[in-house]
C-alpha cells in the first residue's frame, strides 16, 4: 500500500450524475499529468441505491483499482427509499456514508454532505473515527448548491471542497467543466466550485491531514478510456461497419458506442428484436459482404448459440463480443465475473472450432479486438471478444498514440469477379466454395451479387460447391479442414510480434501467478508487491483462450514450483481449460477464486498467496476462496 | 465501377436457367405443394429476368428449406426460424440484391415468429414466402402453428387444444406492406403474385398453401380455390387496412371449412421501405457498403482523426 496516491471514492445514488462528475475528475486529474484508474460499483436500478466510483491517481502507471482509499466524498441519495422497519435494505438514506467506511483506510479523509446526511444515525460513528485516525469534514453542500443553482450541483460542491484538501489545482476541473457543460449551468456550476473551495480553505487547516493529490508529468498525450471504448475503436479501425444488439448490461455500452459512432462512418447499426436475430443479422451482414458483429451479455449469447454454430459450419467470419457478469442466470446485472468462459468456448451443438480472445486493460481490448476480425475475415471463423463488466467499464489513461494505426478494411479471404473466373466451379457451373484442399484450410468465398461465384451456404453438411451430403469420405475431408484453421491460427498467433499473453515479474521466480482477462493489471500489481516483500514470484496473464497457447503456458507453468490460478468465478473455468489443454501440471496449480460481485483487489491475490501456497494456512477472509492443487 | 456485376444485368431468362445442374430433382414427395412453389418462384424469376446471381435465396429447416438446393441462384441455408434476420442484414448490406427467403409455417410462424412480426413492422424491402401446409412435414407429421384446432397427430393425440395462429392478419397487423395468398394448385396466380412482391418496394409476405399428401391434405382438399380478387361474390379494396382486415380473417376461418380463398389482400405502395427510412434519418449510406470493401480507393476512417478528442 503506498502513500502517494490519491484514492478518491465519490459515493451517492444512482441518478445522481455521480458517473459523470467521476468522468470529469479523472479526466482533470490525468491532465494535469497523473495516472488514473477507476472503478464502479453501481445497483442495477435507475434511481436511487447505493453506488460509488472510485478513482485511483498516481505519479506512475496504475493497472488495477488499489486496497481500500483514503479520500471519501459522500453525498445524498435523492431517491433513496424510506427507511423501514425490518426492510433488508435498511437505511438507504444514510448509505453513501455508512456503507464505505469499512474500506476508508486510516489517516483517510471524510467529506459528507450534512444537508442531506446526518451522521449521528451510524452506529459508533464518532468511535470508528477516533480509532482509524480520520479527518471528518462536515459540509452543507446541499445548501451551498441550492443558494447558486440547483440541489443536483451539490456534486460540484463536493469537488470544490476535495480540491481545497487534497491540494488539486481547480483550474483542472474548471477547463473541463467548460467542455462539457453548456453555458447556462456552466455559470453557476463555477460559482458552486469556488465558494465550495475558498469556505474550505478558509474554515478549515486543509493541511491537518496527509492525503493529498501527487504530482506527475506525462510524456505523451493520454486520453481516458474504457474497455467497451477500445473493444468499439478496434472495430471501427478494422473496418467494422455493421453491429446489430438488443440492450443487455454490460454489452449496451460497446453497442451504444459503435451506434453513435457508425453513422459518422457511413455504417450501419440496428437495434432488433432480441439475440438470436442480431447474430443472425451480423451473418446475414457478413455474409454479403460486409465487416459485421454483434454481441450481448451471458444471457443474451446463450440466444447466440445457434447462430455462432451456423457462422462456423457455413464459414460466416463474424465478430462476437461477450461481457461478463455476475450469472447464472440474471445473476448480479453491474456485477463483474469471469463465469461466461466455458459457455463462448463450447456453447452450441457439434465440434466448436472459434477463436477467443479475453484481453485485460483498454490497450490489448483495442488491439485484441482488431485481430479478432483480422482472425475471422482472413480464416472464415468466428471470434470473439470476451470481458467483463469490470475492463469494460473502468475508465484507465493510454497513450493516444496506441490508436495511431492503420485502418483496415480488407474483407479477408474472398475472391474478386475476375479471380472467380478462374476459380474452380463444378460441372453445372457453381463456385466450389468450400474445396477439400487448400491452405491452412481456408477456402476463398465470393460474395452474393458477383459474376460466377454462386454456390448455397447451409448449417448442413456439405459439398465443395455447397449442396448438402452426408457422404461419408466427404464428411471427414470437411471436418478436417475446419479444423485445421485451428493450427493455422495457433500458428500465426504464436509468430505474433505483440504478444497477447503477458509475461510479468522475475523470469528465474520460483512461484507463478496465472490470470486471464480483467484481473491482469491487479494481480500484477500483487506480484510487485510480494517481489517487494521478499517472496519469488512471477505471473502469467493470458488473453488467448482459443486456440490456446499450449506451448507458452506449458513453459510457463514448467519453469515454476507452483502456480496459483486467479480467477473471478466460482468453478476455476480457468485452471479447467488450463489442465485440459495442457494435460498435466495438475498438482502444480490451485486456484484463488472471488466471485461476491467485487473484483480482487491486490492484497486479496498477496494474501491469498501467503496464506495459503507459502504459509499452507487457511484464508481468514470469506471474500475470496482457495482450492488446492488436484494431488491436495 | 461496381464489384457486383451480376447484379441488374437486365437480359432475358428462361426459367430452366433456375434448374441447378448439380441437383436438378427435388427430393419432396411425389404431389407435394412445395413444387408449385419452385416452378413459381422459377417463373417470377424468369420474367423480371433477374440473373441467378443478383439473388439471394435465405431458407430456414425443414422441406420448405431445400428450396436454395434446387433453386439456382446464391443461397443461405439457414437455421430454424432464421431465414429472415438473415435476409434483412444481406439486403441492408447490399440493396442491389433480389432478397427472396422462405420457410414453413413452423419456420416462419412458430419458432421464428418474433422476427417475422419484426421483419414486417420494418418494413424490408424483400419477399418472404411461407409454405403452408399446416403441418410439420420433414418430422413426419406433428401438428403446426396454422394445423386447425382438433388436429390429431402423434404428438396431439386427443387433437390440438389450440386455435390456429392467423398468418395474413398477423401479418398485417405487424405492418407488412404487401400481403397475398395463393396456393400451389393455382400455378399462374402462384406466379404473378410472386413477381407482384418482388417488384414490391417493402417487405411483401405471400403465404402459399402447400399442399402435404404425405401428412396431411392432398391437393385435392384445395381445390376449388376463389381467387377473391376476381371473385364477384368477395369484395376487398386491398390498399384499405380494414377491408385488407376482414378479408382475412375471413379467408382465415374459411380454410378450415374448406373454403380455399386466395389472392392479394393488401398491398401499400406508398409506405417507404426500412432501407428508405433508414437512410432518410442518415444511419444508412446510400452506396451499398458491400461495395466499400473492394474499392481500392477508399479511405478507411481512422478513431485517431475522429473519436479520440472526447478521450483528451
Amino acid at each position: 500500500m503506498t502513500n502517494d496516491e490519491l484514492i478518491w471514492r465519490i459515493a451517492g445514488g444512482s441518478g445522481d450524475g455521480i458517473a459523470s462528475t467521476s468522468q470529469n475528475f479523472a479526466k482533470a486529474l490525468m491532465r494535469s499529468g497523473l495516472h488514473v484508474f477507476t472503478h464502479r460499483h453501481y445497483p442495477s436500478r435507475i434511481r436511487g441505491g447505493h453506488t460509488y466510483t472510485e478513482i485511483r491517481a498516481s505519479a506512475d502507471p496504475v493497472k488495477s483499482r488499489g486496497d481500500g482509499y483514503n479520500f471519501l466524498l459522500a453525498l445524498g441519495d435523492s431517491f433513496a427509499r424510506n427507511p423501514q422497519e425490518n426492510a433488508y435494505y435498511g437505511n438507504e438514506e444514510i448509505k453513501p456514508l455508512s456503507e464505505n467506511l469499512d474500506e476508508l483506510r486510516e489517516g483517510g479523509v471524510i467529506i459528507y454532505d450534512s444537508g442531506l446526511l446526518d451522521a449521528s444515525e451510524i452506529e459508533d460513528f464518532d468511535e470508528r473515527v477516533e480509532e482509524n485516525n480520520w479527518h471528518v469534514y462536515d459540509l452543507d453542500l446541499r445548501t451551498m448548491a441550492r443558494e447558486h443553482g440547483r440541489e443536483v450541483m451539490r456534486n460540484t460542491a463536493g469537488v470544490g471542497a476535495t480540491c481545497a484538501l487534497a491540494g488539486i489545482d481547480t483550474e483542472w476541473i474548471e477547463e473541463l467543466m467548460e467542455d462539457a457543460m453548456p453555458e447556462k449551468i456552466l455559470e453557476p456550476n463555477l460559482e458552486i466550485l469556488h465558494e465550495a473551495y475558498d469556505m474550505v480553505s478558509e474554515d478549515y487547516d486543509v493541511d491537518a491531514h496527509d492525503v493529498k493529490v501527487p504530482e506527475g508529468e506525462h510524456d505523451e498525450e493520454q486520453v481516458l478510456l474504457s474497455g467497451s471504448d477500445a473493444i468499439a475503436y478496434g472495430s471501427l479501425d478494422e473496418g467494422c461497419r455493421f453491429i446489430a444488439g438488443y440492450p443487455m448490461t454490460p454489452w449496451t455500452e460497446v453497442f451504444t458506442i459503435m451506434s453513435q459512432n457508425l453513422p459518422e462512418v457511413g455504417g450501419i447499426s440496428e437495434q432488433v428484436e432480441d439475440e438470436i436475430a442480431a447474430a443472425a443479422l451480423a451473418i446475414g451482414a457478413s455474409h454479403a459482404g460486409v465487416k459485421a458483429m454483434s454481441g450481448s451479455s451471458g444471457g443474451g449469447f446463450a440466444l447466440m448459440s445457434e447462430p455462432l454454430g451456423l457462422a462456423e459450419m457455413t464459414e460466416t467470419p463474424v465478430v462476437l463480443v461477450e461481457a461478463m457478469r455476475a450469472g447464472p442466470s440474471t445473476g448480479m446485472p453491474t456485477k463483474p465475473e469471469q463465469g461466461d468462459l466455458e459457455h463462448v468456448l463450447y456453447t452450441s451443438q457439434g465440434d466448436s472450432h472459434r477463436v477467443v480472445f479475453a484481453p485485460s486493460g483498454a490497450e490489448e481490448a483495442y488491439r485484441q479486438t482488431r485481430q479478432a476480425f483480422k482472425i475471422a475475415y482472413e480464416y472464415q471463423i468466428p471470434a470473439i471478444v470476451l470481458y467483463d463488466q469490470k475492463n469494460g467499464g473502468e475508465l484507465q489513461n493510454i497513450p493516444a498514440s496506441v490508436f495511431d494505426e492503420e485502418p483496415n478494411g480488407d474483407l479477408g479471404s474472398v475472391l474478386s469477379e475476375e479471380e472467380l473466373a478462374e476459380a474452380s466451379h463444378d460441372a453445372s457451373g457453381k463456385f466450389n466454395r468450400f474445396q477439400h484442399d487448400v491452405e491452412d484450410g481456408v477456402s476463398p468465398r465470393s460474395i452474393p451479387g458477383q459474376k460466377g461465384g454462386r454456390y448455397l451456404a447451409t448449417g448442413n453438411e456439405h459439398m465443395p460447391a455447397g449442396h448438402i451430403a452426408e457422404d461419408p469420405d466427404n464428411r471427414v475431408f470437411q471436418v478436417n479442414r475446419r479444423m485445421q484453421k485451428l493450427e493455422a491460427i495457433r500458428a500465426e498467433l504464436d509468430g505474433s510480434d505483440v504478444p497477447n499473453n503477458t509475461h510479468y515479474g522475475p523470469e528465474d521466480a520460483d512461484y507463478g501467478l496465472m490470470t486471464f482477462g480483467s484481473q491482469q493489471g491487479t494481480v500484477e500489481e500483487a506480484v510487485d508487491r510480494l517481489n517487494e516483500r521478499g517472496h519469488s514470484v512471477k505471473a502469467l496473464g493470458v488473453s488467448e483462450m482459443a486456440p490456446f497457447p499450449v506451448d507458452q503456458v506449458s513453459e510457463f507453468l514448467e519453469s515454476v514450483d507452483e502456480c496459483l490460478v486467479v480467477e473471478m468465478n466460482a468453478s476455476a473455468q480457468f485452471r479447467g481449460l488450463t489442465q485440459k489443454e495442457v494435460g498435466r501440471f495438475g498438482e502444480k496449480m490451485s486456484s484463488l477464486l472471488k466471485y461476491n460481485g467485487n473484483p480482487f483487489e491486490p492484497e486479496d491475490i498477496t494474501e491469498g498467496f501467503v496464506t495459503s501456497i507459502v504459509e499452507d494456512g487457511e484464508l481468514s477472509s470469506h471474500e475470496t476462496k482457495f482450492v488446492p492443487a488436484a494431488s491436495d | 465501377m461496381s464489384a457486383f456485376n451480376a447484379i441488374g444485368e437486365n437480359v432475358e431468362r428462361d426459367r430452366n436457367e433456375y434448374t441447378p445442374g448439380l441437383e436438378p430433382q427435388p427430393t419432396w414427395c411425389p404431389g407435394c405443394g412445395d413444387f408449385g412453389v419452385l416452378k413459381a418462384l422459377k417463373g417470377a424469376a424468369a420474367e423480371l429476368g433477374l440473373s441467378p446471381e443478383e439473388m439471394l435465396v435465405t431458407t430456414g429447416i425443414g422441406c420448405s428449406g431445400k428450396l436454395n438446393s434446387y433453386f439456382e441462384s446464391y443461397g443461405f441455408h439457414t437455421i430454424h426460424g432464421r431465414s429472415l434476420p438473415i435476409a434483412r442484414a444481406a439486403k441492408l448490406a447490399n440493396p442491389g440484391l433480389t432478397v427472396v427467403a422462405a420457410g414453413g409455417d413452423g419456420d416462419g410462424y412458430g419458432i421464428g415468429g418474433n422476427h417475422f412480426m419484426h421483419t414486417a413492422r420494418e418494413n424490408h424491402d424483400f419477399t418472404y414466402i411461407v409454405f403452408n401446409n399446416e403441418i410439420f412435414g420433414l418430422t413426419k407429421g406433428q401438428t403446426s402453428p396454422t394445423s386447425p384446432k382438433g388436429h390429431k397427430s402423434k404428438t396431439q393425440p386427443h387433437g390440438s387444444a389450440k386455435q390456429p395462429l392467423r398468418p395474413l392478419s398477423m401479418s398485417l397487423n405487424s405492418g407488412a406492406s404487401y400481403v397475398a395468398r395463393t396456393a400451389a394448385v393455382n400455378p399462374n396466380q402462384a406466379k404473378d403474385i410472386i413477381v407482384e412482391a418482388i417488384q414490391h418496394d417493402g417487405f411483401s409476405h405471400v403465404d402459399f398453401l402447400t399442399q402435404c399428401p404425405t401428412w396431411n391434405k392432398d391437393a385435392k382438399q384445395y381445390v376449388p380455390y376463389i381467387d377473391i380478387n376476381e371473385s364477384e361474390d368477395y369484395d376487398i379494396d386491398i390498399t384499405d387496412r380494414k377491408s385488407a382486415a376482414d378479408m382475412m380473417f375471413e379467408t382465415e376461418d374459411a380454410l378450415h371449412e374448406g373454403t380455399v380463398l386466395t389472392g392479394r389482400y393488401y398491398h401499400d405502395a406508398d409506405r417507404p421501405s426500412y432501407q428508405q427510412e433508414k437512410q432518410q434519418i442518415g444511419e444508412m449510406p446510400e452506396e451499398p457498403l458491400a461495395e466499400r470493401y473492394f474499392d481500392e480507393d477508399y479511405e478507411w476512417e481512422r478513431t485517431h482523426d475522429l473519436f479520440l478528442d472526447k478521450h483528451k
